[in-house]
């Protein structure tokens, strides 16, 4: 208990041992307030957040490549994919419908894993030869990866199950599962436990549990030989190779691990959808996903995973839907004409709404970097170097004092 | 004698891992252009000057957009996202702008020279402006954040762009007029090409070799390369860097903004939409020909252009995109400083 | 004493300009050797060769009786050669201890599994990596600033920090590239004094130096190069003497 008492007084004023505790209990809390709220018909919302759970823990692992090695990925979405068909072709009757005629089924808990590791060996292939140039040059070859590896499963034809892509997929199974009185059913142990839509609560435990156990296995890695000489490829990469540290493998390491939770995540996704189309990996997920590491800010886990939370709150939850929301408030409040579409004109004020969610999307994004470049909850380092480069600014260019 | 051993010695060592991809490179651009000759050859010439001319225009376009991502990434290394909006954001305010020049729809004829050169004018200085805005509001406050900051700055005025566009006109594919002549000049033999990519290809040479003369002998542009090369040099010089940063931003504006009337003259069709996926076509050609470099970036874009024109004459147009983007990787893998660019040591 | 490195006939062209020119030379185990000549002579460039981020255009550099040339920069640290570097490169928002423990790095055996699990094999490497850290930041004068970022330490501190990171990678040949330059008087006593000490540890030491009373007094040998050639190798006495080398610092006319 002592030992508790003196942790909270140690971390009083470290966000991130704050961020992680309202971390913890918001997690817990989380269905139990949602189905309060909502008087019990709140699954859909703690469905979204199990999804929510996904782009998150592609934050962290992003955040291992950009704010940890300070490579920029712009295809962060082509190892998602990845992870998602490779998870489709594995657990589905798909490969029984192509010329090798034989479905797969690997168990889920299985499957992730290969998911996962295809997706690492696509992100260590695509490195290798890459990760030896400058460091912009390797944002324009994630890039281009990004653009291609979607196209690739879209032209794949009866492989990839070609635009409508594959549908029936597996969903994971548990030997077990507790039915809890949190979504008004007794509670009771389900033996040979199947995740459908019904029990959205079920996937959200298992999210947290993944996200939890990432965490652990990041902040591990963050604070071993590995992070260190990350952290120094990023300040100094002549000083690191001179220090004794292969460059290329330490880069290459990083940029498979993210690669890997990626591929993790996606494959995740492409069980809870039961489904994987192309459509579900463009440019924009990739871009999502960064601006959620950056807004959080970079090199700092926590960071990382409030970027994530805010981000997909506001994309996925306020913009989806603010018109009808904005809709009730004005007919509340009287102002019932706004309501009222226009023939050539004002189209309806939901409708004006949803229009402007790209307008709203980009002032969001142009204004948390003015206010907080450094992000929401930025790492200690970032912090000092904000500070120092604003005091280089004032005087004089580095180059120039010794 | 000592030396030749060495000599030896150093070219045994070089055949290694790095060469073997060398020649893995080669043999695969030799098969390529292989199988392309063979189709060319089986579908006759007409259709192959065809094919070229449309990619040469196709290219043309690309080159003026790519100029600009290669200006702001030479002078502040950014990877300006919003670039290709700026170029839509062009073709869109043209198209509202005709009436106020007298032209419609229907304008054919000569009569609308006068009024075209007008409305690039106005076109161009208004992307400039939206451009240094964009710049002043979005990117100057963060010169001194975290290099990635501004990139994601970027993204957002790129979607705020494609917002203001889709709020002003929808998300669909809008009507541009036809002002250029529709019908094939001959080149002999039988041959054609299409007037309208002539005249793109003519519009898109004038305006680069406008800005070449422009970065090679005004007093401006010698403080744009460098600007780009030394930034604290350059102050020092006494270059005013936020001016020249500004320039910059107007300059690749202003042939955005001209690209975006020569896309909706050559295509009669333009949407909200259409600036990234074009964008990325047009920065891939700028790294193609060597990032921050300006006849590289024009070359590239030819390049590009002209590689994706073949792709949907000869191949199959569902994969013209991934080989463009495989070919970005290519290039950079190989030859990472572009086709024209110098090579920056490391150190 | 045998050869630690030996370093022969190494030629390094960028273009057509000729950095290095046919240079030989042999730095014996346990010495102080010193790099001298004007500006421009090719002294970091030979360096950047010996240390791998160069690959000689000729010639060969052979270190413990292993050829070396060519190799990159990380092998020729795990081989055991330390550098420093003529304008300080240290891992400005790192502190200070975790630079040195940096330097560790191509000397620890915990593996990735060892990382992500926090495997007890990785917890006592880690704590007797601190713990060397620690030792060699007391050695070189700056066990208080351990967790001062090393950015915010002082001039001499920095210099001094390199020399602990270098130290860390358990060298033992080590090459400081000007490591007095900016010191005062009294800095350069306690410099030297500090390399007497590596030497007591085993660890070669090879250095570039323009300070003339400091390489006179602390090297044994002394090359110099000018216009990347070799024009004069010996003791300090021998080559204050040279002609050559007088030309070669004060001009031929004087």
């Amino acid at each position: 208990m002592s030992r508790v008492r003196t942790w909270f007084q140690d971390n009083r004023r470290n966000p991130n041992a704050i961020a992680y505790s309202v971390f913890i209990i918001a997690a817990l809390l989380y269905p139990t307030i949602v189905q309060f709220w909502t008087g019990g018909n709140g699954d859909y919302l703690v469905g979204i957040a199990a999804d929510g759970g996904i782009y998150m823990l592609m934050a962290i692992g992003l955040n291992v490549v950009v704010g940890f090695a300070g490579l920029l990925d712009l295809g962060y979405a082509a190892f998602f994919a990845i992870g998602s068909y490779t998870y489709a072709e594995v657990a589905s009757y798909h490969l029984g419908v192509t010329p090798v005629d034989h479905a797969l089924h690997i168990p889920f808990w299985l499957a992730l894993f290969v998911g996962m590791f295809i997706a690492a060996s696509a992100g260590a292939l695509l490195g290798a030869p890459t990760l030896r140039l400058r460091g912009d040059y390797l944002a324009i070859v994630t890039l281009g990866f990004g653009e291609i590896v979607p196209i690739v499963f879209r032209n794949g034809g009866i492989w990839t199950g070609g635009v409508p892509g594959i549908s029936g997929l597996d969903v994971p199974t548990l030997p077990g599962w507790f039915q809890g009185p949190w979504i008004n059913q007794n509670f009771a142990w389900v033996p040979d436990f199947r995740f459908t839509t019904a029990n959205l609560t079920a996937y959200y435990v298992l999210m947290v549990l993944l996200i939890g156990m990432t965490v652990v296995l990041v902040h591990n890695l963050y604070n071993s030989r590995l992070g260190r000489a990350w952290m120094a490829v990023r300040e100094d990469e002549t000083a690191a190779a001179a220090s004794g540290v292969n460059t290329v493998t330490v880069k290459l390491l990083a940029f498979s691990i993210g690669a890997a939770t990626s591929g993790f995540a996606g494959a995740f996704y492409g069980a809870k959808l039961s489904y994987v189309s192309s459509e579900n990996f463009s440019f924009i997920v990739s871009v999502t996903v960064l601006a959620m590491v950056v807004l959080g800010g970079m090199g700092n886990i926590p960071g990382a995973m409030l970027g994530a939370a805010v981000l997909y709150f506001i994309l996925f939850w306020l913009l989806p839907s603010a018109p009808s929301q904005v809709e009730s408030l004005a007919s509340s409040v009287g102002l019932d004409f706004l309501n009222k579409a226009v023939p050539n004109g004002w189209p309806g004020i939901a409708e004006e709404i949803s229009r402007s969610k790209y307008v709203i999307f980009g002032l969001i994004l142009v204004g948390i970097m003015l206010l907080r470049p450094q992000g929401l909850l930025p790492s200690q380092i970032r912090k000092q170097e904000l500070k120092h480069e604003e005091h280089e600014a004032l005087t004089v260019p580095r180059q120039l004092q010794s | 004698m000592a030396e030749t051993v060495q000599r030896l010695r150093g070219t045994f060592f070089t055949l290694n891992v790095n060469s073997l991809l060398n020649l893995a490179g080669g043999i695969a651009v030799l098969v390529a252009i292989i199988a392309t000759l063979q189709r060319v050859f089986e579908s006759g010439g007409t259709y192959f000057f065809q094919t070229l001319g449309f990619g040469l225009a196709q290219g043309a376009i690309f080159a003026l957009v790519a100029l600009g991502y290669t200006m702001v990434y030479g002078i502040i290394e950014l990877i300006n996202f919003a670039h290709g909006d700026v170029f839509t954001l062009g073709a869109f305010f043209s198209l509202a702008m005709m009436p106020l020049f007298g032209l419609n729809p229907s304008s054919s004829g000569a009569g609308v020279i006068l009024p075209l050169l007008g409305l690039f004018v106005i076109t161009m200085l208004f992307c400039a402006l939206v451009n240094i805005t964009i710049e002043r509001v979005a990117y100057r406050p963060l010169r001194h954040a975290p290099r990635l900051a501004p990139l994601i700055t970027a993204i957002g005025m790129s979607s705020l762009l494609e917002g203001v566009m889709f709020i002003w006109r929808g998300p669909f594919n809008l009507a541009y007029p036809d002002f250029l002549p529709e019908q094939q000049l001959s080149l002999g033999g039988g041959i054609t090409i299409a007037a309208k990519a002539v005249f793109v290809i003519i519009l898109a040479l004038i305006l680069m070799v406008g800005l070449t003369f422009f970065i090679n002998r005004s007093k401006l542009g010698k403080a744009m390369r460098a600007t780009a090369q030394d930034r604290d040099a350059a102050q020092l010089m006494g270059i005013n860097i936020n001016r020249t940063i500004s320039a910059t931003f107007f300059i690749g504006a202003a042939l955005a903004g001209a690209g975006g009337i020569i896309y909706g003259l050559y295509y009669n069709s333009v949407a909200a939409f259409d600036g990234f996926a074009y964008g990325l076509y047009a920065f891939t050609a700028a790294v193609f020909g060597g990032i921050g470099n300006v006849p590289g970036a024009a070359l590239g874009g030819f390049m590009i252009g002209v590689i994706a024109a073949m792709s949907d004459g000869y191949f199959t147009v569902a994969w013209t995109r991934p080989l463009i983007f495989g070919i970005l990787i290519f290039v950079l893998v190989f030859r990472p400083t572009g086709l024209l660019g110098m090579r920056v040591p490391e150190k | 004493m045998p050869a630690i490195l030996r370093v022969e006939g190494l030629s390094k062209r960028f273009g057509g300009l000729v950095a290095v020119d046919n240079v030989s030379f042999e730095v014996n185990e346990g010495e102080v050797f010193a790099l001298i000549g004007p500006n421009g002579a090719g002294k970091t460039t030979l360096f950047n060769c010996v240390t791998g981020f160069y690959a000689p255009t000729f010639g060969s550099i052979n270190f413990g009786g292993r050829d070396i040339s060519g190799s990159p920069p990380h092998r020729t640290a795990k081989a055991g050669i330390a550098r420093t570097f003529q304008n300080i490169r240290l891992f400005d928002y790192m502190s200070a201890v975790d630079n040195v423990r940096l330097g560790h790095h191509c000397r620890m055996h915990s593996k990735l599994w060892d990382s992500l699990f926090k495997t007890p094999f990785e917890k006592r490497e880690e704590k007797a990596i601190i713990e060397h850290s620690m030792e060699l930041l007391e050695l070189v004068g700056l066990g208080r600033h351990a967790d001062s970022y090393a950015r915010n330490l002082a001039y001499g501190q920095q210099r001094r920090l390199e020399i602990a990171r270098a130290l860390a990678t358990s060298p033992k040949l080590l090459l400081l590239d000007e490591p007095a330059a900016g010191f005062t008087p009294q800095e350069k006593v306690e410099l030297m004094q500090l390399v007497q000490v590596i030497l007591g540890r085993g660890i070669t030491v090879f250095l570039i130096e323009h300070d003339m009373r400091v390489v006179m007094q602390a090297s044994k040998r002394i090359v110099v190069l000018d216009h990347g050639e070799k024009i004069a190798e010996g003791t300090p006495a021998e080559v204050r003497s040279n002609q050559r080398v007088i030309e070669a610092y004060l001009g031929k006319s004087a």
